[in-house]
């Protein structure tokens, strides 16, 4: 027996009871097969033989001894770095449901040593908040029950697209069209649009997924998706084929990947459905994007113009220009020229009190397309974690404030306001935009929702599995390992979008219906809505409801 | 749901006719209030002149009464006939409504409006009604004005129908008109306020509704962020529909063919094959905060005597259109053109489909059935 004096403890030791995540591993059931081992991603658990002393009393012969059984198991790190993460791919690989995570109920210690030489908590995902959102909380109360004969969700047409662009006010439009001046390019596109997440921070296999699935609601199902790329560019054979029209191309302060744009311009064979000018994002206000160097491949090198291996941090703000209002005014300007003013051209921002600032901005304008405002509830591939978890604004007020704001100028929906930030946190995706977009949004951007959704993300907001920054995503949706992301097919994620959309439209319709609403997509639409605090229907302007 | 009736004729009738055909329309309908609004005036016992306007309203006090007419008279109109209605007492419950008087007044307009543009004098017109009503709203509601307009007379009380029109004896012939429009019900889904009665009058345009407009509180935000004069209110979902017309034709100086596309725009596969589709669609683009929703059928009048009808988007609602030249009607029943224009032949009536404008034009020879999808005349989009 060791002495309980010289038992190794450091201040970084843990038990496998101190970490967020506990295997709970059934000896009885185990094959030995060791598939668990081998598919976990960060090498949390292990094959061990060990010894159990078995004491043992000879009462005839007056003689104690000891027997020693010996046997095989799993065993779980309790090393920081590789900590379970509860992504569960033990449980998914197991032949017989021997092993699987589960959440510590326990305090988790591990939290306090993350900081492991000097870094600070760096992780992929979003906020870990659990429990109902704001827009979980809304519902749609105006029920149209007097005077109207309820509209068929199943039978009745509804127009529910939405208009991505500058629009003019009536007077404007006359008059331009009379005197044959610029009209601002508008798109009608489909209220939910997969938000921006780079070509770089996907792995090829999902990024090509997203748009087989997009082109397939496109062209085959009618609903007009776009999706958005994020910073990093595009590959040239998509940006010279007939599916860039599905595609919102970002530009963001490392510029990455706007070499290859620039250069396929003159071979396009249809305009980008949009410029996304990324000012802010709603989980890392402040930072600019960050692709780790695990993830930049030979591809992803390529394609961004820059070596191999190295990591890519885009600069927090767009470095060449001194103010926002220079900056917005020049790169909307540049961007709309570079495109022959065909194209929407618009900034997004991360949620802020300052956004009406911003917005007021854009309104006096003429080239700005819109305003994407990102809550603090969005996702990223990769921040530091007291970003993710305390900086930012809830999406809800903030865009309704800026709404009200056009509103009272007699301006709305001129801008188009775009709303992000924890649409289907939840998973109530469509109720979440809806609500949105009755609080005055002219439609949403859904990242994360759809990862889960379309690929089997496995992240949570308990901290599960959250390692998008690190290239080991155990579905391969983030990762440039292609022994990751093979494991994605992409037919597979192209018939999730598919029927993602095609259920986000049914239930879009399931929540007009009942409202009266066919015409048009109830923007701004807030007497329908309803919420059970009376603070937040006090701040948001709408019906409070018990 | 609402019980609407129009009646255009080149013969003055009495009001009393539409609402007998309102009567008619009684089955499935509440009879909560009564509009009325009546265009193309003669008076049985004075003449009107193009230079009088005819103030319609209700005062609810003897002081209102007063204030209204100082008010009047500062602002250099000068008064030239009143009608009294024959109030046969016990019909309408006056004393706990406060109805002190029920005013159709004829005023001369003021000298200065000899230099105005029509324009201008319209502008006037608006101004002092405005004046007037919130004149009445600043007194806690003793005043309400429903309309002032050279040859326009609106009345709206809360009861039965044929029982208000009894109650200020409109079967008296004292009163008739080229052009009458009347609504049966007092607004059900807001507080009771008269306002909220059907038909709305800004500037000589007019609309009734039987419906509900459920896009009403995005359509009233953005109207009201016109800063137009007079577009406020909206105690009633259906107000905008009148203001939406006033702003295309008025403001935006638009045929009255582009209001339906307006409210009801087509959708994009059928805008690719109109010959105007590209106008049109950017139309629907800068005029998408103005698109109406939910069942509705609409009953408009213009200045010049038109009268149109158009549906909503799905045709929900029913309306038919009947007549003969000389007379016309549109009702939200077939039994109500039945008892307007018995002297017709029912095989010719319409029943508008959601593409569909009728126009009974001012010379009431014949209908003019505009479809959307049929080309328009327009200078901008030629």
């Amino acid at each position: 027996m060791v002495s309980v004096r010289s038992i190794f403890t450091s201040p970084s030791s843990l038990t496998y009871h101190d970490l967020p995540w506990v295997i709970k591993h059934r000896e009885d059931r185990c094959t030995l097969c060791g598939r668990c081992t081998s598919v976990c991603p960060v090498g949390a658990i292990y094959l061990t033989y060990r010894r159990q002393r078995v004491p043992k009393l000879d009462v005839l012969k007056k003689k104690r001894g000891n027997e020693y059984r010996h046997f095989v198991g799993i065993r779980q790190q309790t090393d920081i770095a590789k900590r379970c993460i509860g992504c569960g791919m033990c449980s998914m690989v197991c032949p017989n449901e021997a092993i699987g995570p589960e959440p510590n109920q326990n305090e988790n210690r591990s939290h306090f040593i993350h900081n492991q030489k000097g870094e600070a908590y760096k992780r992929g995902g979003r906020r870990n908040s659990t429990g109902a959102t704001i827009l979980d909380r809304i519902s749609f109360d105006r029920i149209s029950m007097l005077t109207d004969p309820a509209l068929d969700a199943g039978r009745h047409e509804f127009n529910y697209n939405t208009i991505l662009g500058r629009v003019l006010s009536p007077e404007d439009y006359l008059k331009k069209k009379a005197t044959g001046e610029w009209i601002p390019p508008t798109r009608e596109v489909f209220p939910f649009i997969i938000g921006s997440m780079s070509f770089g921070a996907l792995s090829p296999n999902m990024w090509l997924g997203l748009l087989q699935g997009v082109a397939y609601c496109n062209e085959v199902l009618g609903i007009p998706v776009v999706m958005a790329t994020g910073e990093g560019g595009c590959p040239p054979w998509v940006l010279k084929s007939p599916f860039l029209k599905y595609i919102i191309l970002q530009i963001a302060s490392g510029y990455f990947g706007w070499d290859e744009i620039i250069r396929a311009i003159p071979e396009m064979q249809c305009d980008p459905a949009a410029i996304e000018i990324k000012y802010g994002q709603g989980a890392k206000p402040g930072d600019g994007g960050l692709l780790m160097w695990f993830k930049v491949s030979k591809l992803i090198a390529r394609l961004r113009g820059v070596p191999e291996g190295v990591d890519l941090p885009s600069p927090p703000v767009h470095q060449t220009l001194y103010s926002i209002e220079e900056s917005v005014m020049k790169m909307i300007q540049t961007m709309s020229m570079a495109f022959g003013f065909r194209v929407p051209v618009y900034p997004k921002i991360s949620g802020s009190t300052s956004a009406k600032a911003v917005l007021n901005n854009l309104v006096r304008n003429p080239y700005a397309s819109g305003l994407m405002i990102d809550g603090i509830d969005g996702g990223t591939g990769a921040a530091y974690d007291v970003s993710m978890q305390a900086t930012g604004h809830p999406v809800a007020s903030n865009l309704r404030e800026c709404y009200l704001d056009l509103v009272a100028q007699g301006k709305q929906n001129e801008i188009p306001l775009f709303a992000a930030g924890g649409v289907g946190k939840n998973g109530n995706v469509t109720q979440n935009g809806m609500a949105l977009i009755m609080l005055g949004a002219s439609g949403v951007h859904v990242g994360k929702y759809i990862m889960q959704s379309a690929a089997g993300c496995l992240g949570n907001e308990l901290g599960r599995c959250n390692v998008c920054n690190t290239g080991i995503c155990p579905k391969g949706i983030t990762s440039q390992n292609e022994k990751l992301y093979r494991r994605l097919d992409p037919d597979d994620v192209a018939q999730r979008v598919a029927d993602t959309f095609m259920g986000i439209r049914t239930e879009m319709k399931k929540i007009m219906a009942p409202l009266g609403r066919s015409q048009s997509l109830p923007i701004g639409m807030s007497d329908a809505l309803g919420i059970d605090d009376a603070a937040a229907a006090e701040r948001l302007k709408i019906n409070y409801i018990c | 749901m609402c019980r609407l009736a129009l009646k255009s004729a080149d013969e003055p009738f009495s009001p009393y006719e539409v609402l007998t055909a309102m009567e008619a329309m009684q089955e499935g309908y509440d009879g909560s209030g009564l509009g009325l609004l009546l265009r193309g005036i003669e008076f049985e016992d004075f003449k009107l002149h193009p230079r009088h306007v005819i103030l319609s309203g209700i005062a609810h006090t003897e002081r209102a009464l007063n204030r209204m007419a100082d008010y009047m008279t500062d602002s250099g109109y000068d008064f030239r006939y009143q009608h009294d209605f024959e109030r046969r007492k016990g019909i309408i419950d006056e004393r706990s409504r406060g109805r002190f008087k029920y005013v159709v007044r004829v005023y001369r307009v003021p000298e200065r409006w000899k230099s105005l543009t029509k324009k201008e004098q319209e502008a006037e017109l608006l101004a002092t009604r405005l004046a007037l009503r919130k004149d009445g709203e600043d007194h806690g509601g003793d005043l309400t004005v429903f309309s002032l307009w050279n040859d326009v007379i609106t009345i709206k009380e809360v009861g039965w129908p044929l029982q208000v029109g009894n109650g200020l004896s409109l079967d008296d012939n004292r009163i008739r008109a080229r052009v009458v429009m009347a609504q049966g019900r007092q607004n059900t889904n807001y507080g009771i306020n008269l306002y909220a009665c059907h038909p709305f009058f800004i500037q000589g345009i007019s609309t009734m509704t039987n419906g509900e407009n459920t896009a009403f509180i995005p359509v009233k935000e953005y109207l009201e962020g016109r800063e137009v004069p007079g577009y406020l209110g909206y105690h009633s979902d259906s107000e905008v529909f009148a203001h939406i017309l006033h702003y295309v034709t008025k403001v935006l100086g638009l045929p009255l063919e582009v209001y339906k596309h307006v409210i009801t725009p087509l959708k994009t596969e059928e805008l690719d094959r109109h010959p105007q589709g590209e106008f049109l669609k950017g139309l629907r683009t800068a005029c998408r905060r103005l698109i109406i929703d939910g069942p509705n059928a609409v009953i408009g009048t213009l200045p010049d005597e038109t009268c149109l009808l158009v549906m909503d988007q799905k045709k929900l609602r029913p309306a038919t259109v009947g007549g003969r030249p000389g007379a016309w009607a549109i009702a939200s029943e077939m039994c109500g053109v039945d008892a307007l224009v018995p002297d017709r032949d029912p095989s010719l009536d319409f029943q508008p489909m959601r593409e569909h404008t009728v126009i009974i034009p001012p010379e009431r020879k014949e209908l003019t059935i505009w479809s959307q999808f049929d080309p328009f005349s327009l200078a901008q989009a030629a």
